[in-house]
């Protein structure tokens, strides 16, 4: 249809123009659905396969990010998804705002102590099954700042990460591989780790009573959630 | 438009009339090698500052240096003026080990409150008077100041997650109430990162809005203490501004140790600095206009990806010329790492093709963008930002040039090659949110223009002639208690680093002064009356990078 002419039904006929269809569809019945898939199946219209696995393949291809930009990495992670690395060509998506709506959550920079407990929550909010990928190196151990005073030694610290992805930071190629790393593992039902997570959202007032609660005491509710840091247990 | 001669040129105050207007409040003096620097009182720094900005003319507090030493807390207020940022002066105010405490600036300079509040949250000095005397990138439950002597860094610390009251009203849940307690943030798509800002509404007018910063706050000052000059504090500072903006950042450091050690720089490896970080100043405006329409429209829409496009292109030159995409790590005191890319002729013709389709893409930018009714409705006359008020802000960068302050430090306190070009600084005076966009738009054509003249002497200079880096001692100890502000015209405006020397081989206090920090210190000024949309647009247009303002 890309000829320079203009339609002719412009001036014959108001009918619809069907010339792309026709072409695309071709003659005899519409199998406009049918794909490489249903010849490999032959005839039949089933499939027999584990329930586990045909859910495994369509979460490893349909995986909605969030959107959770921390620091320098998510510059990169924004390239990611734009034009020329084009994420979403890997099956995994555009970014969604809300957590609820997100399987992916790439953890882009630097944890410090004050975002720890907001990213826990973020994290919490994300619906069952989820998935997390470490970008850069300071969610793997705090990075050039691992000797900061405020720094979390690494995102794993407080969630656990199923892919990590190295470098400071990553350049896009590196982290649409950790992806495809990931989905890889989805896709072969590989679960996550069990890892230790050091820091917790606790009660305030389950803590034991050491120095520090007792400093803290008066301003802060027995019922108020925490996250208490032992820098000096940190690796 | 306007360039430097149209200017009102600033009288001098020389360093006698300096000293009889201090007068008898100055208790010493206590040169800076930028600055003279006078020791006053802790009770006369509102005395002292409204003198110096009422009689000289000093109306630009750039920066708030405090710390500890041995005997004494201090704190520097390094003060420049607006008409002319080479005219500086220091005002030093030393305070007791068991009693740190000092008058507040803040009736003089607003800018001075979340400077102070930073003051106090990382060394711990208490400033008298102060109206919001908390932390400002420390968790309020923070124990102890984490940049004084003898700071216990394995502690344990707590952080709380609780919700925040409403400051306006007591309880917003209350049917009394007319207004809402609204968080933003810190994970939100709109706020560029992890910034958090409480909001409170009457019906979609916003009535208060208190930016809450720190949740990204990695200790950058603490980590280039603990670098040696040389070669370990240089990759900090592209990390400071994440956007592409690097080189600029490393110009920052460069520019003060040099200037500390006495280093000289090879006129070519100037050009080479010039055009690399007017590259970068491309690649972070492109970001800005990029993420701001991200903000507007509301989605990875057109423009976003064109933005991403023209970056991905710079990025591609950057890297070629210093081996990395983000974190360039490209400078060294006294000249930059190497030379241009062999062969040199497909560096510089790969630069000019990308010179030569930039005024089509700019032209692309504003059919898309400024042309749009539905964006001029939305930017236009929101987010009102006076000059005046700007000032007591200490704005900078393309936010005050928004505002029609002439104010640019590559022409004002020149450094680098830009003296010996030929470009504009380019000011706006609607002062709202589409005077700031229309300021980085053209700005991207400035730069263009700087970059297209770096690459014709580069192409023409003498092949033995190429230096890229002067003879630096291996292990550099400039003399103990030097100390300097220097800065240079970063991306988003004036990023200074003040340095001071103990003898080692590293900076016994290093200090960073952001543009973010102080261009978001403005926010409230601009957004409190306006509706919610415009808030969005106003914090979009202040193009702030949460590394920068929480170091």
């Amino acid at each position: 249809m890309s000829s320079e002419q203009p339609r002719q039904q412009i001036y014959d006929s108001t009918a619809p123009s069907t010339d792309t269809r026709d072409s695309r569809i071709g003659e005899g019945a519409d199998d406009r659905f049918n794909s490489k898939l249903r010849e490999a199946f032959g005839s039949t219209p089933f499939i027999l396969t584990k329930f586990d696995k045909f859910m495994n393949w369509v979460r490893g291809n349909s995986m909605f990010m969030l959107q959770f930009g921390i620091a320098c990495c998510s510059i990169e992670m924004m390239h990611t998804y734009a034009i020329k690395h084009d994420l979403d060509r890997f099956g995994a998506g555009v970014p969604r705002a809300s957590p609820r709506q997100a399987d992916v959550m790439i953890v882009p920079g630097t944890i410090v102590s004050k975002f720890g407990p907001r990213m826990k929550r973020v994290y919490d909010q994300m619906p069952e099954p989820k998935f997390v990928v470490g970008m850069g190196s300071c969610t793997i151990s705090g990075g050039p700042f691992q000797e900061g005073y405020n720094v979390v030694k690494g995102a794993e610290e407080i969630i656990p990460i199923d892919i990590h992805v190295p470098g400071c930071p990553p350049r896009p190629e590196a982290l649409v591989y950790g992806i495809a790393k990931l989905q890889e593992r989805i896709r072969n039902g590989e679960s996550t780790p069990v890892v230790v997570k050091p820091y917790e959202l606790e009660e305030f007032g389950e803590l034991p009573k050491d120095e520090l609660v007792q400093t803290l005491a008066d301003d802060i509710d027995e019922e108020d959630l925490v996250m208490r840091y032992n820098w000096a247990d940190s690796p | 438009m306007s360039t430097g001669l149209e200017r009102e040129p600033s009288v001098a105050v020389t360093e006698d009339e300096l000293e009889a207007l201090v007068g008898d409040r100055a208790l010493a003096r206590d040169d800076h090698l930028n600055a003279p620097g006078f020791v006053i009182r802790p009770d006369a720094v509102q005395d002292v500052l409204t003198d110096l900005r009422d009689e000289a003319g000093f109306d630009h507090l750039a920066n708030l240096t405090a710390q500890q030493y041995a005997d004494r807390y201090e704190s520097i207020y390094h003060l420049r003026k607006y008409a002319d940022p080479t005219q500086e002066v220091s005002i030093v105010v030393p305070t007791t080990t068991d009693d740190p405490v000092s008058q507040t600036a803040e009736p003089v300079f607003r800018t001075a409150d979340w400077h102070e509040r930073e003051a106090f949250d990382l060394v711990g000095i208490d400033y008298e008077g102060h109206p919001d005397p908390r932390r400002i990138l420390l968790p309020e439950t923070w124990q102890g100041h984490p940049l004084s002597e003898g700071y216990d860094q394995e502690k344990p610390q707590l952080v709380t997650l609780t919700e925040h009251a409403n400051p306006v009203q007591p309880d917003h849940h209350d049917d009394e109430s007319d207004t809402m307690f609204l968080n933003i943030g810190p994970h939100h798509p709109a706020t560029h990162g992890v910034l958090h800002i409480e909001t409170v509404l009457d019906g979609e007018t916003v009535v208060d809005v208190d930016p809450d910063i720190g949740y990204l706050h990695r200790c950058e000052e603490q980590m280039c203490q603990q670098g040696t000059y040389r070669h370990q504090i240089m990759p900090y500072p592209d990390r400071w501004d994440y956007v592409s903006a690097g080189l600029l950042n490393e110009w920052a450091y460069a520019r003060t140790a040099e200037d500390l050690a006495d280093i000289d720089v090879p006129e070519y490896a100037q050009i080479i600095r010039t055009m690399g970080a007017e590259l970068c100043r491309i690649a972070s405006h492109m970001l800005a206009l990029a993420t701001f329409a991200l903000d507007v429209y509301g989605d990875f829409t057109a423009i976003f990806q064109y933005g991403m496009r023209d970056r991905e292109v710079v990025q591609d030159i950057l890297e070629d010329l210093t081996g990395q995409r983000l974190m360039f790590n490209y400078f060294r005191l006294g000249g930059v790492a190497w030379d241009l890319p062999d062969p040199r002729e497909e560096f510089i013709e790969k630069t000019r093709d990308f010179l030569d389709g930039l005024p089509a893409k700019v032209d692309e930018y504003h059919d898309l963008l400024t042309a749009n009714e539905i964006f001029q409705v939305r930017t236009h006359d929101t987010g009102i930002l006076e000059p005046e008020v700007a000032k007591q802000y200490g704005c900078t960068g393309p936010v005050a040039r928004g505002s029609g302050i002439d104010y640019d430090i590559r022409r004002d306190d020149p450094y680098g090659y830009y003296d010996n070009l030929e470009w504009d600084v380019v000011t706006e005076d609607g002062c709202d949110n589409y005077s700031r966009v229309l300021v980085r738009m053209q700005e991207v054509e400035e730069s263009a223009k700087i970059i297209e003249q770096c690459l014709d002497l580069l192409e023409d200079w003498p092949e033995d002639e190429r230096t890229v880096q002067s003879n630096v001692p291996r292990t550099l100890k400039p003399d103990a208690d030097t100390e300097i502000y220097r800065s240079v015209e970063g991306a988003k405006g004036e990023l200074g680093i003040y340095i001071r020397s103990d003898g080692t081989d590293k900076p016994g206090r290093f200090k960073i002064r952001s543009p973010c920090f102080h261009n978001l210190s403005a926010l409230p000024e601009m957004s409190e009356g306006e509706y919610i949309p415009d808030l969005i647009a106003s914090l979009g247009s202040l193009d702030i990078v949460l590394g920068e303002v929480d170091r």
